[in-house]
């Protein structure tokens, strides 16, 4: 059985998650205790720790093995939002900038982490878009395919859609095969945000300040990969990333 | 409008005081996953209530007969049926479990002795009958009682069958499955006025279905961008109009709300590989056509105050519940904080916004770490559209008189329980002193949420579920 354990019962997961993210300081520091709660907005400008938050659930989200895609967006629009008001040349905080927005500063620490992070949802997103074009094929004019095979709604999910390729290849035919081959595994390796690896759908972005880094806690990143990493070793053997 | 927390106790006159009627489910603090209730719903008449739970399960409660001799007690409910609609299922191509949580039930009109619903899950929307028997029939010709087959050239006399009672059975069979047309999770179904279609909705797409066809469906709405790198917007919710037949509403996780046409005559679509006009094309069996994309007839959004704003904007204007009035003259959206009606003549703002618990606007990013802000809660209008309802956490929900602006916080729980006991008011405390039997936003329970929720067509009586416990109250009869 291919059943990736762990990543079906959100419920389940929320709560093996729970210990993550009380380890995570949220600040409270511009509530001021002697004001009514009520009255006090957040400030327009994030913590890095609600950044961090939002990355991590961002990761949570895209691992479940089908990712509830209201959560997605509702999150990836949120994050786009908190790195648009910390970029220091932004003037409208609110408005998320697209995965191919020029305006973003090349050598923006934050920028390129975006960059990263927003080519990679892009491109495992649309090759959500493939293989529900795939397979359709003959039929242009039908949006889904026979019922007998249910196509799209491949998850943007990093180790699931790792899974589906290899895993599930005698199932697939060889031409679905290569969708897999540009799927930047860059994020596999040990760090986070490594620069892209041979294939990645080029982000305007493909540059300099990607090693740096977010500033994850290294315990949070090795449990992510370890989780990762456990993942696939659980359907095959580790293999050149794929 | 309503302030945070509750109002003083109703004065009498034409506000409810809502009394306890009954509690179903299981009173261990242990909660089975799967006894999570995750739907309700009062078919037409209300004599028939119906849950769904994250096992699959279906169970029907029936309104029992008024007892004569206790004119004050009304009708108890009690369980009518109870079988597994759903089943976990695995996707062998994707390689993963498609859940057997029920995500919405809706019934059908009566139109015989048996009773008809829907039921859904992610996937695949399955329409039951619920149908009573009380009599069999005996003295069979071809088989013995016990259901042997007899020799037939042993028969030498024939007899007529005659019916017998019986104790009363009553079977759930699926009589349609409507699968595979939904590539994303199904978030509602609608039935429509006509009662031969009905409507359901994922998070990218709408599908109009004939009752009676199980292989086709029409795609009436695509909100599915060519390039998935652009999805910024998912469809929460859809409902038909309660009369017009031709029209239905759907909200987005971005707050709009839109209300379209089927008859819509200006067919546009950018999208389509159509071409030409006139109506939309059956094309071969199992196969999903996609109509002309409908242009929305009206969109209902209430511009952002910018006071307010801040990086949760968004995700507390999702929309999670959208229904229209009785009247069909108005509409309820629910969002994070508040409950909003609208006035379908009017797109620009609504015409009525109730707070729900505005006192969590400043724990937003609490909430936002444990998830809670993702909640999606539903709402529901009273019989005479006068009244509204919708739920909070622990265990509270709120009711809201449209026409007297007062507002109530109750509580379903099993401390409240004795028979036709009223209900006390709730009221949390935001900050300050901390009044008696007030309790402090830090002290709420936020795994208690009362996320469903159902009012009787008719009656003041309310379904409220609370985890895995359903609780009926009723008004108080004078």
């Amino acid at each position: 059985m291919m059943l990736s354990k762990g990543l079906k019962r959100k419920r389940e997961e929320e709560e093996e998650e729970e210990p993550e993210k009380e380890a995570l300081a949220v600040d409270t520091w511009w509530l001021d205790p002697r004001l009514p709660a009520v009255a006090q907005a957040p400030p327009a400008v994030p913590s890095n720790s609600l950044l961090d938050l939002s990355v991590l659930k961002l990761h949570h989200s895209l691992r479940q093995s089908e990712p509830d895609l209201r959560h997605l967006v509702l999150l990836v629009n949120t994050l786009r939002r908190i790195q648009a008001s910390m970029e220091p040349e932004a003037t409208l905080p609110s408005v998320p900038s697209p995965p191919e927005a020029p305006g973003v500063a090349a050598d923006s620490l934050l920028a390129s982490s975006d960059a990263a992070l927003s080519a990679s949802m892009a491109s495992l997103l649309e090759d959500l878009s493939h293989i529900e074009g795939l397979s359709q094929a003959p039929q242009p004019l039908v949006d889904e395919g026979p019922p007998g095979r249910p196509s799209g709604g491949a998850p943007p999910g990093l180790g699931a859609l790792d899974l589906l390729g290899p895993a599930t290849g005698c199932l697939l035919d060889d031409e679905l095969e290569g969708l897999f081959e540009d799927i930047d595994t860059s994020m596999y390796d040990s760090e986070l945000w490594a620069p892209a690896s041979e294939g990645l759908k080029p982000g305007p972005e493909d540059g300099p300040g990607k090693e740096e880094g977010l500033e994850l806690d290294e315990a949070q990143l090795d449990y992510l990969l370890d989780v990762l990493v456990g993942t696939q070793a659980l359907e095959r053997p580790p293999g050149p990333g794929r | 409008m309503a302030g945070a927390g509750g109002g003083g106790c109703p004065a009498g006159g034409n506000d409810l005081q809502w009394c306890f009627s009954q509690v179903k489910g299981a009173i261990d603090e242990d909660v089975a996953e799967a006894d999570i209730i995750s739907t309700v719903e009062f078919n037409y008449s209300g004599d028939l209530l119906a849950t769904g739970d994250k096992g699959g399960r279906v169970v029907i409660f029936q309104r029992e007969q008024e007892n004569k001799s206790r004119p004050h007690s009304r009708g108890e409910y009690n369980v009518y049926s109870t079988f597994q609609s759903h089943e976990p299922e695995f996707d062998y191509l994707k390689s993963l479990e498609i859940e057997e949580k029920i995500n919405k039930i809706r019934w059908l009109p009566q139109q015989n002795a048996a009773h008809f619903l829907l039921s859904t899950n992610d996937k695949t929307i399955k329409l039951w009958k619920i149908s009573e028997r009380d009599k069999r029939a005996e003295g069979y010709n071809l088989k013995d009682e016990d259901g042997r087959l007899r020799d037939p050239f042993r028969i030498t006399a024939l007899r007529v069958p005659i019916l017998k009672p019986m104790d009363l059975m009553v079977e759930a069979s699926p009589r349609r499955i409507f699968a595979n047309a939904h590539t994303y999770h199904i978030n509602s179904i609608s039935v429509n006025s006509d009662h031969e279609t009905y409507l359901s909705a994922d998070d990218l797409r709408i599908n109009l279905w004939h009752l009676e066809i199980t292989d086709r469906s029409f795609n009436i709405v695509d909100i599915k961008p060519v390039n998935m790198e652009e999805l910024t917007e998912v469809i929460t919710a859809a409902e038909f109009h309660p009369h017009q037949c031709n029209v239905f509403v759907y909200s987005s996780s971005k707050g709009t709300i839109r209300l379209c046409d089927m008859r819509s005559s200006a067919l546009c679509d950018r999208h389509s590989k159509l071409t030409g006009p006139g109506p939309p094309l059956e094309v071969s069996e199992a196969q999903k056509v996609k109509a002309r994309k409908l242009t929305d007839w009206k969109v209902f959004e209430e511009p952002e105050d910018p006071s307010s704003r801040s990086f949760f904007s968004e995700i507390i204007s999702s929309i999670s519940d959208v229904r229209f009035s009785h009247s069909g003259r108005y509409m309820m959206t629910r969002d994070y904080l508040s409950v909003k009606v609208w006035d379908l003549n009017m797109e620009s703002r609504p015409v009525e916004t109730h707070q729900v618990h505005e006192y969590l606007r400043s724990k937003l990013c609490s909430l936002y770490e444990n998830d809670c802000i993702f909640d999606k809660f539903e709402c529901c209008w009273g019989g005479s559209d006068s009244a509204i309802m919708t739920g909070s956490y622990n265990n509270f929900f709120r009711m809201f008189d449209r026409n007297t602006r007062r507002d109530v916080t109750l509580e379903a729980s099993r401390e409240n329980s004795k028979p036709r006991a009223s209900l006390k008011p709730r009221k949390v405390c935001t900050g300050g002193k901390r009044k008696k039997d007030e309790i402090s936003v830090d002290s709420l329970d936020f795994n208690k949420k009362i996320l469903h929720t159902a009012w009787h067509p008719a009656e003041n009586i309310i379904a409220v579920a609370a985890t895995n416990n359903l609780y009926i109250f009723q008004d108080k009869v004078n």
